[in-house]
């Protein structure tokens, strides 16, 4: 039998929603971990008119979602979702509480687990159950040199945040049925003591390379801005990203929002392929979740070579050239 | 007169990272410290404030004894004075931990402050924790990875990035920002500058009696979250070697990995070469 107190929430950071599917990624881990809890897979849905949104988190995985849904809270509003949250906790006791590493749910999180006076841990990269049932939460830290594992043995619930493409989402669902608890906002939520003057989306970025499934890798031994725009090539031909070493983007080849392995960018594609990169530890600590790791390089002992699945010892740009051809004539149209 | 805080932590530099294997803490006290990064734009923009409205800085430090050298270095900056929280009792605390001690420093040597300025992250343990937290233990607003700050009476305006949207934030005082560091500039300090603030020491320290902490009180003890074990990112995999001629390297590699290709990108591809 399934027992409340034993249940796994996962806030519903729904904005920038389709392209920001870190909830649906953690639905998909909740729904592997609450066999060992023994409990239901929750999301929290905070705002106005989110039906759709609702409907989207029972289709991937949700078995119940509890929602607060008013004009007042229109906007993401740290203020009210933090008063929003602990209420709804303290309410229902929750065994763990999963919150999208997001600029909003990495300022959110904190606030939220200290006022349930619980343990929080940031940006994981992995998360299981142990043997005593407590979650083991991975959290890297010195620019993903050192891995962390962490537990919250004695308060609950347990707090994490986690990196958007760690958990791989399940498909959508039209047919999943779930359980909807609506509740209404409380009277005497505070005041605002922070409020939103003006808010504007910045330029559109394009696909992200944090959910896509096949990155395109280039380093500085492509050779050349010129020679690297078959990465680019490459990562169109198989409607994938580019990725880019600090090196590359600092040379101009490519975007700074190309980079990997900076600023938490953390990728997690089915298939990378890495043209010309030797494998500074900043670069690669980004691709530890990469299901699998094709590498490019003249040199067999590069550290990127030593942790591919593939090493393909060759000239990067003379590769590339070749699995472009080799691709092209291998769609069957 | 405008009375601010900035919370500063001392880093290591080397990558050689000395690690208690007992408790999985890093052991400070080994390692070669500067301030961290962030912390110092944190600071440059309370400089600034300061210098538009005759305001005074006093800065805190929590760490072992080590970590007076970044108060020496605020102070070179610019700050008014430091307060260095050393004991250890507060060793190995968490984000929880730590933001409840300096509020408590922050409650007793500054009670009257209008703006707590925080760095947005630390660029060791990276959580982003400590300055939302330390907003919620003093019970007033916050906001992280503000930008640019301009002061108003009793509120302040703030510009930050967060998830694809700029936002114009106005948040009452006193209250928190943690700073990113995309504005504000950290002034460089000559050594000749450290040294001289070295020479009129006004820094404070405080244990852990002086803050009135619980006398129960182990940081590394209380913290709720505890770490069970550190590592280096593992490399282990199967790693298949294809060398020699880069055309039939490719031939084989779509050979043997066409249908993992294919499926990354949700196409058949044709696997097997015609004769």
């Amino acid at each position: 039998m399934k027992t409340l107190n034993h249940d796994i929430w996962v806030f519903g950071d729904y904005r920038n929603y389709f392209q920001n599917r870190v909830t649906l990624q953690l639905l998909a881990r909740a729904g592997e971990l609450a066999p060992k809890t023994g409990g239901s897979i929750c999301a929290i849905v905070f705002g106005y008119d989110v039906g759709e949104y609702v409907a989207e988190y029972i289709a991937h995985g949700a078995e119940k979602v509890y929602v607060v849904d008013h004009p007042q809270l229109k906007q993401y509003s740290i203020e009210a979702y933090t008063g929003l949250m602990e209420r709804l906790v303290e309410a229902h006791r929750p065994e763990i509480l999963l919150i999208g590493a997001t600029c909003f749910g990495k300022e959110y999180a904190p606030k939220v687990a200290k006022r349930l006076k619980t343990g929080l841990s940031a940006d994981c990269i992995d998360l299981d159950i142990n043997k005593d049932g407590l979650m083991i939460q991975t959290s890297p830290s010195f620019g993903g040199n050192l891995i962390a594992e962490i537990l919250t043995p004695n308060n609950k619930p347990q707090v994490a945040t986690v990196r958007a493409g760690t958990f791989q989402e399940i498909p959508h669902n039209a047919d999943a049925k779930g359980e909807i608890i609506s509740m209404s906002i409380p009277d005497d939520l505070p005041m605002e003591r922070v409020r939103l003057i003006r808010s504007e989306r910045l330029p559109k970025k394009g696909h992200k390379i944090e959910d896509t499934s096949v990155v395109i890798c280039g380093g500085r031994g492509m050779g050349s801005k010129q020679k690297f725009k078959k990465i680019f090539e490459l990562a169109h031909l198989m409607d994938g990203e580019v990725g880019a070493t600090r090196p590359v983007v600092h040379a101009g080849w490519s975007g700074p929002n190309t980079l990997v392995g900076q600023a938490g960018r953390q990728i997690s594609p089915k298939i990378l392929i890495s043209f010309g990169i030797s494998g500074a530890i900043q670069h690669t600590a980004a691709l530890g979740d990469a299901d699998f790791i094709i590498a490019v390089n003249k040199n067999p002992n590069a550290t990127m070579m030593k942790m591919a699945d593939v090493a393909v010892v060759a000239d990067a740009n003379q590769a590339c050239l070749a699995i472009i051809k080799a691709i092209k004539e291998k769609i069957q149209i | 007169m405008l009375n601010l805080v900035v919370c500063i932590k001392q880093v290591p530099i080397v990558s050689e990272l000395p690690w208690d294997s007992k408790t999985g803490t890093l052991r400070r006290e080994l390692a070669e410290g500067m301030m961290n990064p962030s912390c110092k734009h944190a600071l440059e923009a309370a400089l600034q404030l300061a210098d538009q409205h005759n305001g005074k800085i006093t800065v805190f430090s929590m760490g072992p004894l080590m970590a007076e050298e970044v108060l020496y270095e605020a102070v070179a900056m610019g700050a008014d004075r430091g307060v260095l929280l050393t004991d250890k009792r507060m060793a190995g605390a968490d984000t929880h931990i730590t933001s409840l001690i300096l509020a408590r420093a922050i409650k007793k040597k500054c009670p009257d402050f209008d703006l707590v300025l925080c760095g947005d992250q630390t660029s060791d343990s990276e959580t982003a924790q400590v300055g939302p937290q330390l907003a919620e233990e003093l019970g007033i607003p916050g906001v992280a990875n503000a930008e640019k700050l301009d002061l108003a009476t009793h509120a302040l305006c703030l510009e930050r990035q967060t998830d694809d949207f700029l936002e114009i934030l106005e948040m009452d005082l006193p209250g928190l920002v943690t700073i990113s560091p995309h504005y504000y500039v950290p002034r460089h300090v000559s050594l000749g500058g450290v040294q001289q603030a070295f020479d009129y020491p006004n820094v404070d320290t405080l244990g852990a009696d002086d803050l009135g902490l619980d006398p129960g009180l182990v940081a590394l003890k209380h913290s709720p979250t505890k770490i069970i074990r550190v590592y280096s990112p593992s490399t282990e995999k199967e790693n298949i070697v294809l060398k020699g001629a880069v055309k039939r390297i490719v031939n084989e590699l779509f050979t043997r990995f066409g249908d993992r290709i294919g499926g990354a990108m949700s196409k058949d591809l044709k696997t097997h070469d015609h004769p």
